[in-house]
């Protein structure tokens, strides 16, 4: 309610002791962009420390040896967990050589869907999370109502921070995506008795494929 | 939600009688304060990470008409809807008339601790809305009829049995009995519910003025799920919640997990930004925030500001000694522990809450803990002090302080009194040196006997020592 806005923004004002900010003040935050302490990533090898991170908490990592090879290791997994042949697939891997009988669509996923895969904005490997950015081609859908969410990320996708993530989304064609997810293993459950569970209720597994020479194709 | 404060005492008499409350909290002492303190001591930059986000929240706090107004114009442009609440009845108000609008009839419920604030369920379901907790603590506690104990963690207060029992009386048998069944249990019974729902209301742990995005962090996906699959989706979040850019999100990313659940990171961060976009397949329709201020913007400029840094990630009520005996429920209202201690009074009067910030041991260990150093035991000295002024304190207690204040102000009559006093209490002490009954404070010695003084005062020992 516009009365109510007006409100509170005087009663702000009125308990700071000043009026409005003036244009130049504002400007003056408004251009306000801090450099806070980020936390040391030593390591060169952003890769390794992204594995290591993102296993801690009970993700999964499969080495891919090129995009043509995704198809496969999707294959690899869904036989060893006993998976029926199907999944929901993200537009931009739709094209990649998938076997025949593999019965794929982009989403979203349903509430029968078991598996989905996705591809991502980047890896963030100060702690070993995925940043995907929704829209047509990552629907939201398949990152949470599926048990087993699969997701590639080109190894040279790895960034070092939260802030060089950031730098990516302020660059995509519309600005922030409506959802950014930033994903850091299946979900999971402290609830009873502080005893963790995973699969609480997004997936139960997540899987990254961790592309080592592919190009920009899967992003 | 009611406010049982001045019950407080009761309360906690009879949760420390409670054997079964007191095992369920032994287990958030363990699991919560020593994973903490292992991924502290594992990061150098963290004493200078909580500077940077205390100095953030106050350039916030100075600035927060700004920065709102940032931020409504910043969803707007996404094509959200803004909508601004000075008290809980009109934010009520708010959520009841979109969900009358969009004709809801199910709605899903991410966790919401201003929600709880501003008693949304009760007038939701008053209107016949099923309405629908989906973390897995909130789904508990809505199943036993109870308030949160905990904001983190609003069913730690109930055991494996408690919640099975529950589970078995909610979704029929056969009972489930290990963690692992139960979880998997809700999960079913909830899915339902996500795919069913009209609207999906969530909370907001920050709100980014820069690019209008309110975003939540959570450990299930509940929040994620309940904000994508329902038609439209709400946030409820206080004004205070306002971030200025993404790169202030990291900083507090840095710290929250640590600080709430002792983890590296919490599972799901989630930036929301807007409604369903034109080729987007899935995401709500609707995209609203509902600005609740109620009573927040009074605390700006004056002694308790420092509290509207709080991050509500909990660390002062797992480091809580008087919230480790007798849990979350005796605090009486929404936000229990050091913190609700302090917004409580603020919140709901300093005559229903006389309690709260006297059931404080002022130990400090809340203080060394706050991610964002919000000194909690200078404002719940405070706050006694403004109870003792408004004459809300106990007048036996008022008397007493009054002949203290009487004898203190008198160095002679004090030092005389004091001679007296430790002689006495030495010769009540007997032969073993110690004191098992007290007038006055039958309560401390009921449990442990006092060591009686040894007959001399300091100032007597210390003239010895010199001469």
């Amino acid at each position: 309610m516009p009365e109510s806005r007006s409100a509170i923004l005087q009663q702000i004002r009125a308990a700071l002791g000043r009026g409005p900010l003036s244009d130049s003040a504002a400007a003056a935050l408004d251009a306000r962009r801090p450099a806070h302490t980020r936390i040391a990533v030593d390591d060169d090898d952003l890769v390794a420390r992204f594995v290591s991170r993102f296993e801690s908490r009970s993700g999964t990592v499969a080495r891919v040896s090129g995009v043509d090879a995704i198809p496969a290791a999707v294959d690899a997994y869904r036989q060893a967990h006993g998976l029926p042949p199907r999944a929901a697939v993200a537009r931009p891997l739709a094209g990649l050589p998938w076997p025949a009988g593999f019965a794929h669509h982009p989403g979203p996923a349903g509430q029968d869907e078991q598996m989905s895969v996705t591809p991502c904005l980047a890896g963030i490997a100060e702690i070993g999370s995925l940043i995907l950015a929704s829209g047509p081609d990552s629907p939201t859908t398949l990152n949470f109502v599926p048990d087993h969410h699969l997701i590639v990320l080109p190894a040279g996708h790895i960034v070092r921070h939260f802030e060089d993530a950031w730098t990516l989304l302020r660059a995509l064609p519309g600005g922030l995506p409506r959802a950014t997810n930033i994903i850091s293993g299946p979900s999971r459950t402290g609830d009873v008795e502080l005893t963790i569970q995973l699969g609480a209720h997004g997936p139960r597994s997540v899987h990254v494929l961790l592309v080592d020479d592919a190009p920009a194709a899967a992003a | 939600m009611d406010v049982s404060s001045p019950r407080f005492k009761e309360k906690a008499v009879i949760a420390l009688a409670n054997p079964t409350l007191r095992q369920a909290l032994g287990q958030s002492r363990k699991g919560f304060v020593n994973k903490r303190a292992e991924l502290v001591a594992a990061l150098p930059e963290f004493e200078a990470l909580r500077d940077q986000a205390r100095d953030v929240k106050d350039h916030v706090l100075e600035n927060l008409d700004h920065y709102l107004e940032r931020f409504d114009n910043a969803v707007t442009a996404a094509g959200g809807h803004v909508h601004w609440a000075r008290d809980a009845e009109e934010a009520r108000n708010i959520i009841l008339d979109i969900c009358e609008r969009v004709q809801a009839r199910t709605i899903t419920k991410g966790k919401s601790m201003v929600s709880e604030e501003v008693n949304l369920n009760a007038a939701l379901e008053a209107r016949g809305y099923t309405v629908v907790e989906t973390d897995l603590g909130e789904y508990i506690i809505q199943l036993a009829k109870e308030p949160p104990s905990h904001i983190i963690a609003p069913a730690i207060h109930k055991t494996k049995e408690q919640v099975s029992e529950l589970f078995e009386a909610a979704h029929g048998g056969p009972r489930k009995t290990t963690v692992a069944d139960l979880v998997t249990e809700a999960r079913l019974v909830l899915r339902d519910k996500y795919f069913k729902a009209d609207v999906g209301i969530t909370g907001g742990n920050y709100l980014v003025a820069e690019t209008g995005s309110s975003i939540i962090v959570t450990n299930e996906g509940n929040g994620d799920l309940t904000q994508t699959l329902a038609k439209v989706h709400i946030v409820t979040s206080g004004i205070e919640r306002i971030v200025p850019t993404l790169e202030d999100v990291s900083l507090f990313l840095r710290i929250l997990a640590r600080s709430a659940t002792g983890q590296e990171t919490e599972t799901y961060t989630t930036l929301s930004t807007g409604p369903r976009r034109p080729g987007d397949v899935d995401g709500p329709e609707e995209f609203h925030v509902v600005l609740v201020d109620n009573g927040r913007s009074k605390m700006l400029g004056g002694k308790f500001q420092d509290m509207l840094r709080c991050i509500r990630c909990g660390a002062c009520m797992n480091h809580c000694p008087v919230y480790g005996a007798v849990g979350g429920h005796a605090y009486g209202w929404v936000y229990p522990g050091p913190m609700g201690s302090v917004l409580t009074p603020l919140f709901v009067g300093l005559d229903a809450t006389y309690d709260l910030p006297n059931a404080c041991t002022l130990n400090g260990r809340c203080q060394s803990v706050c991610p964002v150093r919000i000194p909690l035991p200078e404002l719940l000295r405070e706050l006694r002090h403004q109870q003792h002024q408004r004459g809300i304190s106990p007048p036996v207690q008022r008397r007493a302080l009054g002949v203290w204040r009487f004898v203190a102000e008198r160095p002679g009559l004090y030092q005389f009194a004091n001679r007296l006093a430790a002689r006495a209490l030495k010769g009540l002490g007997g032969r073993d040196g110690r004191l098992r009954h007290l007038p006055f404070a039958g309560g401390w010695t009921a449990l442990r006997d006092l060591p009686a003084p040894e007959g001399k005062t300091f100032l007597e020992l210390w003239h010895t020592r010199k001469t």
